[in-house]
């Protein structure tokens, strides 16, 4: 958009993305039509994308607070005590819409937008982890999108210096028009040294500094705020262009000019960009700013105002100092070789105020733009849903040969190894990371202190999608119990919900049911929500993704040398299944990947159980009697045992037995929350028993370590017994061999 | 004996040093800034991992001509020790201070994983401390770490004995599967003729505590402290 800006009307804001109410709502508070950058802003922070419009009513359901709990929703992220004087920071955002028009630069700077989001308040990243979901495997598109979403995370992430320690990837064909890339961070802070964007005090410099402004991801906020058609392609100039290089200057120039006392408040220009900062850093502290965009640096010719304050360029900040400071913030941005240009004042009046050359292009009260219409648009379940759910998995045939099954479900790409992915990201930069990616969640140490963080991230969209309260919760249940697997205490969750269209009756259901179950789960194993993202619109020509709420869940470890890992460690160690009997093959990875069904009913969940089951695990942990431990997720409780049995330095067999309660596929292959397995030496034994007898939930002893083949009896039936190797075979290739 | 860790735009492995100098080998240690000329008191210089200047042109080609890499000639000339790791291998290279260069992962991907490597020459102050044959375990984190040289530098490296470390399997063998860039002949790591100036990918910094996996990067350190603390509290193994 050069020369001359257009009129505004009713029509151009109809085609910004804008309803003809809210057009009203702006022609009534404002008193006249909006100039044409005016209608920019609105259209940007008005977008769901930024506002959360349709989401917010349902979002206030989720608990936020809590007595660790530093900074809930509203910042740019969450924080957390940790204890020791620190707080860790973190949050998980979705980068779906640009990830699929061009995956590499997409999936990129959505790595490097999460970062920003943790730096800018104080913290520097420790951690990242990405949750993926992609096509059928089989599709060439899939592999295409698989190698540059990998190859962008890699990039930028490795460049930047912050390590990759954990994340999922899953497939299914509903996410063929729509990928999923999310991705988490979590940084370290002084608990007393959060920062926040806020423009206090009237009359403090507002400084623009990182990267230069182009013309690039214009629209960012508003493409990801509606569906995609056959001609997503053509949004490619919308997608913005990272430089991580650049990045981890911004991140060390960040922390350096927060040493010096100087900044008042600060805000990474995401989506919306300039507009979003200036307009939300004084809303929240009831201020306004009066800026120049002339002052903004620039790296293209002829840029217009409303191109300045709606370029999504990548690596910048804008940061409020104290007055008389100025020269502080020069100094480490000139160090750093960053701009630092000072383009406007904190003011009194509760307006943003946009000049070029002087001459007012945009004059807003900030309340207006940063306070959206909220909608609570009507919800429906979805018609065939009861029908789905009424599908009984007994009608299918029974595998004949239980042992090729196991290893068919090893190799299913959701389930394989995702090494060739992991070995593309540094994993150890920092030299924090005690666990590595490959186990229920990965574990890094707090330098200074005995203490350590797990952190893993889960979502299982199948589930929700049979039934999507329930689905939900146990994302937030199967979450935080790899945080306890690994022996860490879970401490605050963040969410990227990840649904098609709001303005869908049946989607808006399955997004409101989830963030009730969430809310649910996470009242239970009081873990509050401290930050996270929505993401809709997730459609390509009608076709809506599964809904995919991905939970991220920070947990501690008050000594960082009591942890477990999921494989076998030796030969010899009894093997205990705790938790309750009930699993169902309604939904489970197993029909899906034999039977090409998605359907039935999920094993119920008893949220005091999975509490339970939980605190029992970590008090084996910690008292150092598990050797292993490791979640029953996709695959059941078999998968879980081959899992055990592979993935570790050494591959060890085991032998099992279980009860022949129902028929043997679902016995083995049934999935249900609140499962865990954990290992013990003989000599602990006692021990642990005494302590499951005081942990008052189900348990039992299913089998011993050793060998090399995993052998299954179900019954009185050996019907699985297969080589530990040609388990590892199918699970170390099962992944590579679809996307390489 | 003192340290001195070189950040440029870009590094990211200096803290990791910074640490394992100061918190586990307890030595004093200071950040050395890339524009310094200075670096009178130091005993060792570290250049760590990172991406230099975003290794934008060549992996290290703009930090190989940075101030602070310029006056390393002198440094070195008056016997100071120089660890380049990872990126700090590829800008001693750059600078000429090394032969060769680093080029592109054969597999043109990232790599981040664990190697073993055979010890070649352990008569250097980094690896005194160890034996020929010896088999450490430690990391590597790179894009671009596959050397190569011309035929007669290659000759001459050989010759002069100026190979530190192969990629190797578990047993020390020296294989084509063991090999994780497709550097020539298998090379990790060499030293300049002096034996003053070590080059290598892997991260000893990741290999330098039992929590974090391993200690053999540690066997490095020691080999150097052994050579300059005059006590006689090292021991070579």
């Amino acid at each position: 958009m050069t020369g001359a800006e257009p009129k505004v009307t009713l029509d151009l804001a109809l085609d910004a993305g804008l309803t003809a109410e809210e057009y009203d709502r702006i022609l009534t508070r404002l008193g006249r039509e909006p100039t044409y950058p005016e209608l920019g802003l609105f259209s940007a922070l008005w977008s769901e994308h930024c506002a959360y419009k349709h989401s917010r009513v349902f979002l206030a359901r989720l608990p936020q607070s809590g007595p660790h709990v530093l900074q809930g929703p509203g910042e740019n992220a969450g924080a957390i005590d940790i204890g020791d004087g620190w707080a860790v920071v973190f949050k998980i955002e979705s980068h779906n819409h640009p990830s699929f028009i061009e995956p590499f630069q997409g999936a990129a700077t959505g790595v490097g937008g999460i970062l920003r989001d943790i730096f800018t308040m104080g913290a520097r990243p420790i951690a990242l982890l990405d949750s993926l979901r992609f096509g059928d495997p089989d599709a060439p598109k899939t592999r295409h999108l698989v190698n540059g979403v990998v190859s962008g995370i890699s990039w930028y992430g490795n460049c930047f210096g912050c390590p990759t320690v954990g994340g999922e990837i899953a497939f299914a064909p509903e996410y063929a028009g729509n990928p999923l890339v999310n991705v988490m961070c979590v940084g370290l802070v002084r608990a007393d040294q959060i920062f926040r964007a806020r423009a206090d005090g009237p009359g403090n410099p507002v400084f623009y500094v990182g990267n230069k402004t182009g013309r690039d991801g214009i629209h960012g906020a508003t493409m990801a705020s509606a569906t995609f058609d056959e001609h997503a392609e053509e949004r490619r100039p919308t997608v913005q262009v990272g430089d991580p290089f650049t990045e981890k200057l911004l991140l060390e120039a960040c922390l350096e000019v927060m040493r010096t006392g100087a900044v008042v408040g600060i805000q990474d220009m995401g989506a919306a960009g300039l507009a979003c900062c200036t307009s939300e850093m004084p809303a929240r502290s009831a201020t306004g700013m009066d800026v120049e965009l002339s002052r903004v640096p620039q790296r293209e010719e002829g840029m217009t105002p409303y191109e300045i304050l709606l370029s999504e360029s990548q690596e910048r900040m804008l940061l409020v100092a104290a007055r008389g400071r100025e020269a502080d913030v020069r100094r480490v941005f000139a160090k750093w070789e960053l701009d630092a240009v000072e383009i406007g004042r904190v003011t009194a009046e509760g307006q943003l105020t946009a000049r070029l050359n002087g001459e007012v292009v945009a004059h807003v009260p900030v309340d207006l733009l940063a306070e959206a219409p909220k909608y609570q648009r009507p919800t429906a379940e979805p018609p065939g849903l009861a029908e789905l759910r009424a599908f009984d998995p007994l009608t299918l045939p029974e595998p004949g040969d239980y042992g090729a099954a196991l290893v068919e479900l090893l190799a299913s790409p959701t389930i394989a190894s995702k090494e060739w992915a992991f070995r593309q990201y540094d994993q150890q930069v920092g030299i924090n990371t005690l666990v590595l990616p490959g186990s229920d969640a990965a574990v890094l140490r707090v330098k200074g202190t005995s203490r350590a963080l797990a952190v893993s991230t889960d979502g299982n969209a199948r589930q929700v999608l049979l039934d999507p309260r329930q689905g939900a919760a146990m994302a937030v249940c199967e979450a935080a119990r790899n945080v306890s697997c690994s022996g860490g205490e879970p401490r605050g969750v963040t969410d990227c919900l990840n649904f098609g269209s709001p303005e869908r009756p049946e989607i808006l259901w399955q997004f409101a049911e989830a963030v009730e179950g969430i809310a649910l789960a996470c009242r239970a194993l009081d873990v509050p929500v401290v930050g996270g993202n929505v993401s809709f619109y997730n459609e390509t020509s009608g076709q809506a993704i599964l809904p995919t709420p991905i939970i991220g869940v920070v947990g501690v470890l008050d000594d960082a040398s009591r942890r477990a890992t999921q494989w076998f460690q030796a030969p010899g160690h009894r093997v205990a299944l705790l938790g309750p009997p009930h699993v169902s093959l309604g939904g489970s990875e197993y029909l899906w990947t034999r039977h090409r069904r998605l359907a039935g009913r999920l094993a119920p969940l008893d949220l005091e159980v999975e509490r339970r089951v939980q605190r029992a695990v970590r008090a084996a942990v910690s008292a150092g009697l598990a050797t292993a431990t490791h979640d029953c997720s996709e695959g059941g409780v078999a998968v879980a045992l081959a899992e055990g049995c592979v993935t570790g330095r050494e591959l060890i067999g085991c032998m099992a037995a279980l009860p022949a309660d129902a028929r043997a596929d679902v016995t083995l292959f049934g999935e249900g929350p609140s499962r865990v397995l954990v290992a013990v030496e003989p000599e602990r034994v006692r021990e642990f028993e005494a302590l499951m007898a005081e942990s008052a939930i189900p348990w039992r002893w299913i089998g011993t370590t050793g060998g090399d083949r995993l052998v299954v009896t179900v019954g009185t039936k050996a019907i699985v017994d297969v080589d530990v190797s040609r388990l590892e075979g199918a699970w170390r290739h099962g992944f590579e061999r679809h996307v390489a | 004996m003192r340290f001195g860790v070189v950040v440029f735009p870009g590094t990211w492995s200096d803290c990791d040093f910074h640490y394992v100098i100061s918190e586990v080998l307890h030595q004093p240690v200071q950040y050395v800034w890339h524009r310094e000329r200075e670096l009178g008191q130091l005993d060792c210089v570290v250049l760590p991992g990172g991406f230099s200047y975003g290794d934008y042109l060549r992996a290290g080609a703009v930090a190989g001509r940075s101030p602070v890499v310029e006056a390393l000639g002198d440094f070195v000339a008056r016997g100071g020790l120089v660890l380049g790791s990872c990126n700090g291998f590829q800008i001693l290279c750059e600078a000429g201070l090394l032969p060769g260069v680093l080029t592109r992962n054969e597999c043109l991907q990232y790599r981040c994983q664990s190697t073993h490597l055979v010890v070649e020459n352990a008569d250097t102050p980094f690896t005194r401390g160890l034996r020929p044959g010896q088999v450490l375990t430690m990391p590597i984190s790179h894009g671009e770490g596959k050397y190569y040289a011309d035929p007669e530098t290659l000759a001459r490296l050989k010759r002069q004995n100026l190979v530190v470390f192969r990629y190797a399997a578990a047993d020390g063998s020296v294989t084509k599967a063991s090999n994780p860039n497709g550097s020539l002949e298998n090379i990790a790591g060499i030293v300049n003729a002096e034996g003053t100036v070590l080059g290598m990918m892997p991260h000893p910094e990741r290999a330098s505590e039992t929590a974090m996996g391993g200690t053999d990067g540690l066997l490095m350190f020691q080999s150097l402290l052994g050579s300059l603390v005059e006590d006689g509290s090292f021991l070579k193994r």
